[in-house]
């Protein structure tokens, strides 16, 4: 105790001057950075503009990413004048003690409030921008509850397995084709399956992942608004070749689709017909590990 | 006032090992466990063998799951027979009293290789076998970061690249959940809380012995072709993988049984074992954040062995409770899984925090700020933790109307991680801030935990979920919550209590050299991972789009960086342990709390003379007319080192 020296210079200082420093910091950078983030960074964040709901997304990461700012912001400054402002420099008493402080009633009052405040609203705001855009292009599972408001939809099923992807066309008669071609201005329907393990299905451009489940529907909704070249890789872990299972789609127009589709459809006719009839899961043949899914009458393995 | 318990009766005091008969090399030790585990495998393997070696499905294969299994099962037992933990039990079922007629201690190392109850030394065996874990685990990250130097030339090919990425996620998630817990949980709490032993000994030293047999267990996959399945190992992948997964089944399993053991021990401790005067509001931060963690585990961890279970039953039994198209649901995996799985991930943090807020005050020479927000603040982590688990299967087809409620619930977790960081500025706020080595290392986990936590907000946010879930981005979110929280807790907690656990001082220089090389490396290597997962690279992976080749040289070179650090560390403090061995001075950062307040360092074999009788809190750093925390009179104390503020 004889060591000691009384010191009560931290108890003393003015709390105004020193907060009031760092919440003008904090205004000034702050505003700087959010602006810097919504208009420099923001129109070049992903998953890009190709679909409504991948443009969706694209507003949420930009949002959220100039949300971000602040407070990354005053964690920072606080954090930093303090160390800058009280820390122990050469020649003092290491052990001479701080300002009496345990506790605060309007700062951690304060506190609670604008921290809960900031994370309703965060859930409020991710709630919205999931249900308006029927789902925001997420897996919704075999009965959607978001949809999009239009009975129009075209319907591609994606049929994964290890380790590639195939798409099947019910409205083209149940014709399947290893790519992927989309009408531009559609709103799309993804059938999501598996027919070994789980697979994810995500179209990094279109905005899109639906875990690909075996025996199950998993649904996701699309609405194309722009031309061009979207990749499709898996995105849950799926054996081996699993770094290998992508391949790439194309936004077209409409016309090019149609033709594109009939085209598909003629050419794959015959093959079509050895498939099982569409349907929206399918189960293996007893021996068709690896996702071999002929129909009964026409499986080699079937007396198996 | 103190309670004089010198001659008190030595049994069930906290050492030697109980029970065990037998001279030199056949004393219970980890060599007659190594050696009784092995007998073990062979019986348990011949066993499966000769029960399912006609089955259609093992003939067909080749693979025996059975006779893998029942040989892990019966190492276990052979391994625990081995290491003299079975005597007890034993010699009480057979109506014998054990000989509790212990010796004291003796000097040497050879205590840290034997089955003993001394928390202390449990403590110790923990943090080396912890630092073994880590950085196996550390080289496998290493080798993933190798393979990802180039998009397209493979250094180990898809296979053993998804050993090695299983491995690395496996080993690290499974061992580190007992990173603050083993080591400084079980040395330290008993310390604090002023009692001379742990509640349940037995369960504690259980609970470390677990460990390493699990990790031989875990690596013994890389020798059987492995398991391409990760450490989430999803059902129906999990089933259709080699032996290797069985490894993984067996592994983590047991280090789920060390988890129930060890957690246990130290909430029986806490609750039962505080000396008089220790109050739930003078109990440690550290001490709230291990009973928020043990309750966790208490409540977490069986359910990952129920899902264990079903997994070996699926694919030693041929049930089908994981396969939906044979009448299972492959859901129930990842149910039962991430039931366990997100609770886990706040394993990883709480006891990061509780090392944070224990360690800051004492460097700030203030009280903690909210003590009880504080431990609000762990507790709420601990309690929002079970409600939480489905954000990890946004995308997977789960019931739609869920995904808002868990969005919610996962934003609801920033409020009381907000309280950490706001106890933690509220601490330096009008301080006097030592920057010594562990205090840098807190801060910087409040530094690189800002960036796993923000990009939680993406990452819990369903619409952003769609483009980052699966992605490098979230990879990088939870290495920054995990590596940057709980990993640089826990080498600030060694540089901290390196002087009381060995009574050897660490050097403030290197420590400094190691601290900012880390810390660097560490955000070089995962802050561009943001990007590299933005930008469409999905995890586990061992091809990815060309152009984003830059980025991934940058973080696997980064990488390197780190692991060089990391090695500085490990090369020092050996170094610094075995050669220079500079003695710690008494109390060196000024401390109030009881642990440093013991006869000698390292303390004694029974931590207190007498039973401590608590008179103030921990942390009344800068109240003059504070009391001692405790009536402890230090022999040999040097009033001119030791100065704990008030009237120490």
């Amino acid at each position: 105790m004889a060591n000691f020296v009384l010191d009560e210079s931290r108890s003393e200082e003015s709390t105004k001057g020193h907060l009031t420093k760092i919440l003008v910091i904090w205004a000034i950078t702050s505003v700087i950075g959010m602006a810097l983030v919504w208009f420099v960074l923001g129109p070049h964040l992903p998953p890009g503009t190709m679909t409504d709901q991948a443009q969706g997304a694209q507003f949420d990461i930009r949002l959220v990413s100039t949300l971000v700012v602040p407070v990354l912001f005053f964690v920072w400054l606080f954090f930093g004048y303090s160390i800058m402002k009280w820390r122990v420099r050469p020649g003092e008493d290491p052990l001479a003690p701080g300002a009496n402080i345990s506790g605060n009633s309007k700062a951690q009052g304060a506190w609670y409030i604008i921290t809960t405040t900031l994370v309703l609203g965060l859930a409020a705001f991710g709630t919205y921008f999931l249900v308006v855009p029927a789902g925001a292009g997420g897996a919704e599972g075999s009965s959607p509850i978001w949809r999009p408001a239009t009975k129009n939809i075209l319907q591609v099923q994606v049929i994964a397995q290890q380790w590639r992807f195939t798409y099947r066309w019910p409205q083209f008669g149940g014709m399947e084709t290893t790519s992927l071609e989309l009408p531009n201005n559609t709103e799309i329907q993804f059938n999501v399956t598996s027919l070994d393990v789980i697979h994810d299905f995500w179209a990094y451009g279109l905005g899109v992942k639906a875990d690909a489940n075996p025996d199950y529907n998993n649904i996701a909704y699309a609405k194309t608004q722009q031309t061009g070249k979207f990749v499709v890789r898996c995105d849950e872990l799926c054996g081996i070749w699993h770094g290998a299972m992508y391949n790439y789609g194309h936004v077209v127009s409409q016309a090019q689709f149609q033709t594109w589709a009939s085209n598909m459809e003629t050419q794959n006719a015959a093959l079509t017909k050895l498939l099982p009839k569409y349907s929206l899961t399918y189960t293996p043949s007893y021996s068709g590990a690896g996702g071999g899914y002929y129909n009964t009458a026409t499986d080699p393995n079937a007396n198996l | 006032m103190a309670i004089d318990f010198s001659k008190e009766t030595e049994s069930g005091s906290s050492s030697g090992t109980p029970g065990t008969s037998g001279k030199g090399i056949f004393s219970p030790s980890i060599i007659t466990g190594a050696v009784a585990g092995g007998i073990g495998y062979l019986f348990g393997h011949w066993m499966g063998n000769a029960i399912a070696g006609g089955y259609p499905q093992v003939i067909g294969s080749g693979q025996n799951d059975v006779a893998i299994c029942l040989g892990y099962a019966f190492a276990v037992v052979g391994w625990f027979a081995g290491l003299g933990a079975l005597n007890y039990p034993i010699k009480k079922m057979l109506g014998y009293e054990p000989d509790f007629s212990e010796p004291e201690l003796k000097p040497g190392w050879t205590k840290y290789f034997q089955y003993t109850q001394d928390h202390k030394i449990v403590g110790i065996q923990y943090l080396f076998g912890m630092l073994v874990y880590f950085f196996t685990a550390g080289l496998l990250a290493l080798a993933i970061r190798t393979e990802l130097l180039s998009p397209t030339h493979h250094i180990w090919g898809p296979s053993t690249y998804l050993e090695i990425v299983g491995e690395h996620g496996t080993m690290m998630m499974m061992m580190m959940t007992s990173v603050v817990l083993g080591p400084f949980g079980n040395f330290m709490i008993p310390l604090m809380i002023g009692s001379k032993k742990v509640a349940f000994p037995r369960l504690e030293a259980a609970s470390f012995w677990f460990t390493p047999i699990s990790y031989v267990i875990l690596l013994s996959a890389l020798w059987q072709g492995g398991f391409q399945s990760g450490w989430t190992s999803y059902a129906p992948l999990s089933i259709q993988q080699g032996v290797g997964q069985d490894a993984y089944i067996f592994g983590f399993g047991l280090q789920g049984l060390s988890m129930v053991c060890a957690s246990t021990n130290i909430v029986a401790t806490i609750i039962n074992y505080r000396a008089p005067g220790m109050t739930w509001n003078r109990l440690n931060i550290m001490g709230w954040s291990m009973l928020s963690l043990g309750f966790t585990m208490i409540l977490s961890v069986p359910v990952l062995i129920d899902g264990l279970y079903v997994l070996t039953l699926d694919r030693t039994a041929q049930t089908s409770m994981l396969y939906g198209p044979h009448g299972g649901s492959s859901f129930l995996w990842e149910n039962l899984f991430w039931f366990f799985g997100h609770p886990e991930v706040y394993l990883l943090a709480i006891p990061g925090f509780g090392m944070v807020a224990e360690i800051i005050p004492v460097f700030a020479r203030k009280p903690i700020f909210g003590y009880k927000t504080s431990a609000a603040g762990m507790i709420g982590l601990a309690v929002l933790s079970f409600f939480v688990w489905q954000h990890h299967l946004f995308q997977s087809g789960m019931n739609p109307d869920m995904r808002p409620l868990f969005m919610l619930t996962t934003e609801l977790i920033s409020i009381p991680t907000g309280f950490i960081y706001l106890v933690g500025m509220g601490t330096l706020w009008k301080a006097r801030i030592r920057l010594t080595v562990p205090m840098l290392f807190m801060l910087g986990v409040y530094f690189n935990f800002l960036f796993g936590g923000l990009t939680g907000v993406y990452v819990s946010d369903v619409p952003i979920n769609v483009t980052v879930h699966g992605s490098f981005f979230v990879m990088a979110h939870f290495h920054y919550t995990i590596m940057g929280g709980v990993i640089f807790a826990f080498f600030g907690a060694i540089y901290y209590y390196t002087p009381l656990v060995t009574g050897f001082q660490l050097n403030q220089k290197w420590g400094k050299i190691h601290f900012w090389s880390m810390m660097i490396s560490f955000n070089s290597t995962f802050l561009p991972l943001f990007a590299v997962g933005l930008l469409g690279q999905p995890r586990r992976v061992f091809e990815y789009a060309q152009r984003l080749q830059t980025l991934n040289d940058w973080v696997s070179i980064s990488s390197y960086v780190l692991g060089l650090s990391l090695t500085f560390f490990v090369v020092t403090f050996l170094w610094q342990l075995v050669v220079t061995r500079t003695p710690a001075v008494r109390n060196p950062w000024g401390s109030r709390s009881l642990e440093w307040h013991v006869d000698s360092y390292p303390p004694p074999q029974h931590n207190f003379k007498t039973v401590p009788v608590v008179m103030a809190g921990p942390y009344e750093y800068a109240d003059l007319d504070a009391l001692p925390m405790a009536d402890i009179v230090v022999e040999n104390a040097d009033k001119d080192v030791v100065r704990t503020g008030g009237k120490a």
